[in-house]
C-alpha cells in the first residue's frame, strides 16, 4: 500500500518552504533562501522517486492492472448526508508520473535559479513563490476529487500570476501577469460550471465515483445526464465541454492561448517550470484524469478536444517560425507541443489497443517536460550571457558557451523527433495513434512536426552559429555549476527517457499496452523532421539574405504570422471597443449615478436629520427633566384616552 | 372643629407634589433641587399612608412602601450631596447651568 506519510511530505515540504521563506525570508534568510528551498525540494524529489518506485514495481500492480489508490480521504465540508467536499490523495499511474515530473523539474529550476537569480533584491520572495507553485501543482496532481483539483488549479494560477509579475517594476510584466490571470480565470469560470454540472448529475465530487457513475452503461445518473438537454446539447456534453474550456485556458489552447507568450515576462527559470513543463500541461492532465467520462460518456467532445489540439499545434508552429524573441519562440513551441498532447488524447479511445493516444499523450507530456525545460534553461543561460531576448543580438555562441550549446542541441534534436532521442519515441506514438484514428489530424501533425524541426533549428542556428563570435563582454563566462548541472541532468533526461516502455505503466485501463514500432512507419516523420532541419540550416547557418528574401516573397503570410494572426488585436477590439463601450460604459454610468446616488442620498439625508435633532442633547439637566415630564404626560394621555 | 379626612390629606400631598415639581424645574441651585425631590417623594409617602389608613386598615402595605421610600430617599440624598460636592470642587459653583459641558 502507498506510504501516506511519504506522499503527504512530498506535498507539504514545498509548502513549508513557502511559509518559511515568505514570512521570515527577508529577515533571516536573505542569502540562504535558495539553499533552503532547494534542500526541501531535494527531499521531496527523493520521496517522489521512492513513491514512484514503490508504486510501479512493488504494490501498484494487482493482477496485471495498475490500481488506483486513495491513501488518505476525509470530509472537509459536509453539507448534507450525501453531499460533502472531501480532501484526499490519489495515487495512480498518471499522478505518480506527474509527481516525478513536477518534483524533478522543480528541483532543476531551484538549482538553476541559485545562480540565475543571485543578487536579486527579492531572492527569498522568489523562492517562496517557487515553493507555493510546487505545492499547488503537487496538490493538483494528487487531488482525489474534482473540487479539490479546482482549488489547486486556482492556486497554480495565483502562483503563475505572482511569478510572471515578479519584475513588477516593468509595466510589461505587470500587464502580462494580469493578462495571464484574467484569461485563465475566464476559462476557469467555464471549468467551475462544468464541475457543477458533472457533479450535480453524478451526485458526487470524487473522481472514482463520478467516473463510475457517468460511464457505466446501465447507470441511472448517466441516463438522466444524457436526457437533460440545454440548447439541444445534453447536460453531460455541456459539462465535458466546460471542463475542457478550463483545461484549454490553462494549457493555452487556441483561442485562449494569448496569455502564454506574454507570460515570458517572468524570470526564465519560471518559464521553464511553469510555462513549459508543469502548469501548462495541467489541462492535458485534467482531460486525462477525466478521460473515461470523455471517451465513453461524450465521444463527440473528445473529438472536439482533438481538433482544438490539432489547430493549436499547427497554428502555434507557424507563428513560432516568425518570432524573433527566443523565449516567445519557445512559448509558441510549448503551445504547439501541448496541442500534440491534446489531439493525442482526442484521437484515443478507452481501453486496450485503441487507448494508444492516451498513453502517447502522457508519454509526450513526460518527455516534453524534460526537453522543454532544458530549452528554457538553455535560453536562460543565453539571455544571462547576452543580456537580450532578441535573436539578432545573438549568434556564434557555440564556442563561448559549449555546455549550453551541446545541451541545447540535444533538446532541439529531441523536440524535432530525431531518433533515438526522447521526443522521437513519444511523437512517433502520437503520430501512430493519429494515423489509426483520424487521417486528417495525422496530416496536420505531420506538417506540424516538420515546422517544429524548422523553427527549433532556426532558433538553434541563430543563437549558436550565424555570426562570427564577437566579444560579448569578456568579464563573465557561461555560468557556473549551479546553472550547468541542471542543463546536463535534463539533457540526460532528453536523451534517454524515450527508452522507457511507457505503455507498460500508463494506459487508459491500467493494463499493459505494447507499443508497436513499425520501422516503416517512422520513416516519413523522420524524413520530414530532417528536411525541416536542413532547410533551417540552409537559411540560418551562415549570415545571408535568404531568410529576408523568403519572408518578402511570402510577405502576406509572413506578416500575419509575425503578428500572431492578429488574435491579440481581435481580443483588444472585442474587449476595448465593443465590451467597454457597449456594456462597460452604461454599467459604469448606472453604477456612478444610480447606485452611488442612492447611497450618497441616504447618507446625506441621515446627516441633515442628525444635524437637526442633535440639539436636543443640550447638556441642561432641567431641560431633560422637562422632556421626561412631557413623555410622562403624553403616555398618561395615551393610556387614559386612547388605549 | 372638623376631623381631617382623606380628602384633606390628598389635597396636601398634591400641593406638596406640585410645589416640589415647581421647585425642581425653576431653581438653579442643586441643593434646592434636591430638596424639591424630597418634597415630591414625601408627597407620595403621604398618599401611601393616607390610603392605608382610610381604605385598607387591616393591611400594612402602605407603611412598608413608605419605609422603603424613606430609606431610598436617604441613600439618594447621600449620593446627590456627593455629586454636588464634586461639582463644587470642579466648577466652584453648584448652579446646574454651570455644568452643561456634556452635550452634542
Amino acid at each position: 500500500m502507498p506510504n501516506t506519510i511519504n506522499i503527504l511530505l512530498i506535498l507539504i515540504l514545498p509548502f513549508i518552504g513557502f511559509l518559511l521563506l515568505g514570512l521570515l525570508g527577508k529577515k533571516y534568510f536573505n542569502k540562504t533562501a535558495g539553499l533552503i528551498g532547494t534542500a526541501l525540494l531535494f527531499v521531496a524529489t527523493i520521496l517522489a522517486l521512492h513513491t514512484a518506485y514503490e508504486y510501479f514495481f512493488v504494490y501498484g500492480k494487482v493482477a496485471d492492472v495498475y490500481q488506483s489508490f486513495i491513501p488518505l480521504q476525509f470530509h472537509w465540508l459536509q453539507f448534507t448526508a450525501t453531499l460533502s467536499i472531501d480532501m484526499g490523495l490519489t495515487i495512480d499511474a498518471i499522478s505518480v508520473m506527474m509527481l516525478l515530473v513536477v518534483t524533478f523539474i522543480s528541483l532543476m529550476v531551484h538549482v538553476y535559479s541559485l545562480e540565475y537569480m543571485k543578487g536579486d533584491a527579492r531572492f527569498p520572495v522568489y523562492y517562496s513563490f517557487l515553493g507555493l507553485f510546487t505545492f499547488s501543482m503537487l496538490g493538483l496532481v494528487l487531488a482525489a476529487n474534482i473540487f479539490q483539483i479546482y482549488i489547486f488549479w486556482e492556486l497554480v494560477g495565483v502562483s503563475s500570476f505572482l511569478l510572471i509579475g515578479y519584475y513588477y517594476e516593468k509595466s510589461s510584466a505587470v500587464a502580462a501577469s494580469k493578462k495571464a490571470f484574467i484569461v485563465t480565470r475566464f476559462a476557469d469560470f467555464g471549468f467551475l460550471i462544468g464541475i457543477l454540472i458533472l457533479s450535480y448529475y453524478a451526485d458526487s465530487l470524487n473522481f472514482s465515483t463520478l467516473i463510475e457513475r457517468l460511464t457505466a452503461p446501465q447507470s441511472n445518473e448517466l441516463k438522466i445526464a444524457t436526457a437533460a438537454t440545454f440548447l439541444g446539447i445534453s447536460a453531460l456534453t455541456w459539462g465535458a465541454i466546460l471542463v475542457f474550456v478550463g483545461g484549454a485556458g490553462k494549457s493555452a489552447m487556441f483561442p485562449l492561448h494569448i496569455w502564454l507568450p506574454d507570460a515570458m515576462e517572468g524570470p526564465t527559470p519560471v518559464s521553464a517550470l511553469i510555462h513549459a513543463a508543469t502548469m501548462v500541461v495541467a489541462g492535458v492532465y485534467l482531460v486525462a484524469r477525466l478521460f473515461p467520462v470523455f471517451a465513453i460518456g461524450t465521444p463527440a467532445v473528445l473529438e472536439g478536444v482533438g481538433w482544438v489540439g490539432a489547430v493549436s499545434a499547427v497554428f502555434a508552429a507557424v507563428i513560432a517560425c516568425t518570432q524573433t524573441d527566443i523565449k516567445r519562440v519557445l512559448a509558441y513551441s510549448t503551445m504547439s507541443q501541448i496541442g500534440f498532447m491534446m489531439f493525442a488524447l482526442g484521437v484515443s479511445k478507452y481501453g486496450g489497443e485503441d487507448g494508444l493516444g492516451y498513453t502517447a499523450s502522457l508519454f509526450h507530456l513526460f518527455t516534453h517536460a524534460m526537453f522543454k525545460a532544458l530549452l528554457f534553461l538553455g535560453a536562460g543561460s543565453v539571455i544571462h550571457f547576452v543580456h537580450s531576448n532578441e535573436m539578432q543580438n545573438m549568434g556564434g555562441l557555440r564556442k563561448l558557451m559549449p555546455v549550453t550549446h551541446i545541451t541545447f542541441l540535444i533538446a532541439c534534436l529531441a523536440i524535432a523527433g530525431v531518433p533515438p532521442l526522447a521526443g522521437f519515441f513519444s511523437k512517433e506514438e502520437i503520430l501512430l495513434a493519429a494515423y489509426q484514428q483520424n487521417k486528417i489530424i495525422y496530416g496536420v501533425a505531420l506538417a506540424t512536426s516538420g515546422l517544429t524541426a524548422f523553427y527549433m533549428f532556426r532558433l538553434y542556428f541563430s543563437i549558436f552559429w550565424n555570426k562570427a563570435p564577437e566579444a560579448y563582454g569578456a568579464h563573465h563566462s557561461e555560468g557556473g555549476g549551479a546553472m550547468k548541472t541542471p542543463l546536463i541532468l535534463l539533457s540526460v533526461g532528453a536523451l534517454f527517457t524515450g527508452f522507457i516502455p511507457f505503455g507498460k505503466y500508463v494506459s487508459t485501463d491500467g493494463k499493459m499496452l505494447e507499443s508497436h514500432f513499425h520501422f516503416s512507419f517512422t520513416i516519413l516523420p523522420v524524413m520530414i523532421g530532417v528536411a525541416g532541419i536542413l532547410i533551417a540550416m540552409l537559411l540560418y547557418k551562415k549570415q545571408n539574405n535568404r531568410p529576408d528574401k523568403l519572408a518578402k516573397s511570402i510577405s502576406g503570410i509572413y506578416q500575419s504570422a509575425y503578428h500572431k494572426f492578429y488574435i491579440d488585436e481581435v481580443y483588444l477590439f472585442v474587449t476595448k471597443k465593443i465590451l467597454f463601450n457597449l456594456v462597460g460604459k452604461p454599467f459604469a454610468w448606472f453604477d456612478r449615478t444610480v447606485i452611488d446616488g442612492i447611497v450618497n442620498q441616504t447618507a446625506s439625508i441621515t446627516q441633515s436629520i442628525a444635524e437637526e435633532i442633535k440639539k436636543i442633547q443640550s447638556g441642561k439637566v432641567q431641560l431633560y427633566a422637562i422632556y421626561f415630564l412631557m413623555g410622562v404626560i403624553a403616555l398618561a394621555i395615551f393610556f387614559i384616552y386612547v388605549w | 372643629m372638623m376631623e381631617p379626612g382623606l380628602y384633606h390629606i390628598l389635597f396636601i400631598s398634591t400641593a406638596l407634589f406640585f410645589i416640589g415639581m415647581y421647585g425642581f424645574f425653576t431653581r438653579r441651585n442643586l441643593i434646592t433641587m434636591l430638596m424639591s425631590i424630597e418634597l415630591i417623594l414625601n408627597s407620595v409617602n403621604l398618599n401611601f399612608i393616607a390610603f392605608n389608613k382610610y381604605l385598607w386598615v387591616e393591611k400594612m402595605d402602605g407603611l412598608f412602601f413608605t419605609l422603603f421610600v424613606i430609606a431610598i430617599a436617604a441613600a439618594e440624598a447621600a449620593i446627590g450631596i456627593a455629586i454636588i460636592i464634586n461639582l463644587y470642587r470642579s466648577h466652584q459653583s453648584i448652579d446646574v447651568e454651570s455644568a452643561e459641558e456634556l452635550k452634542y
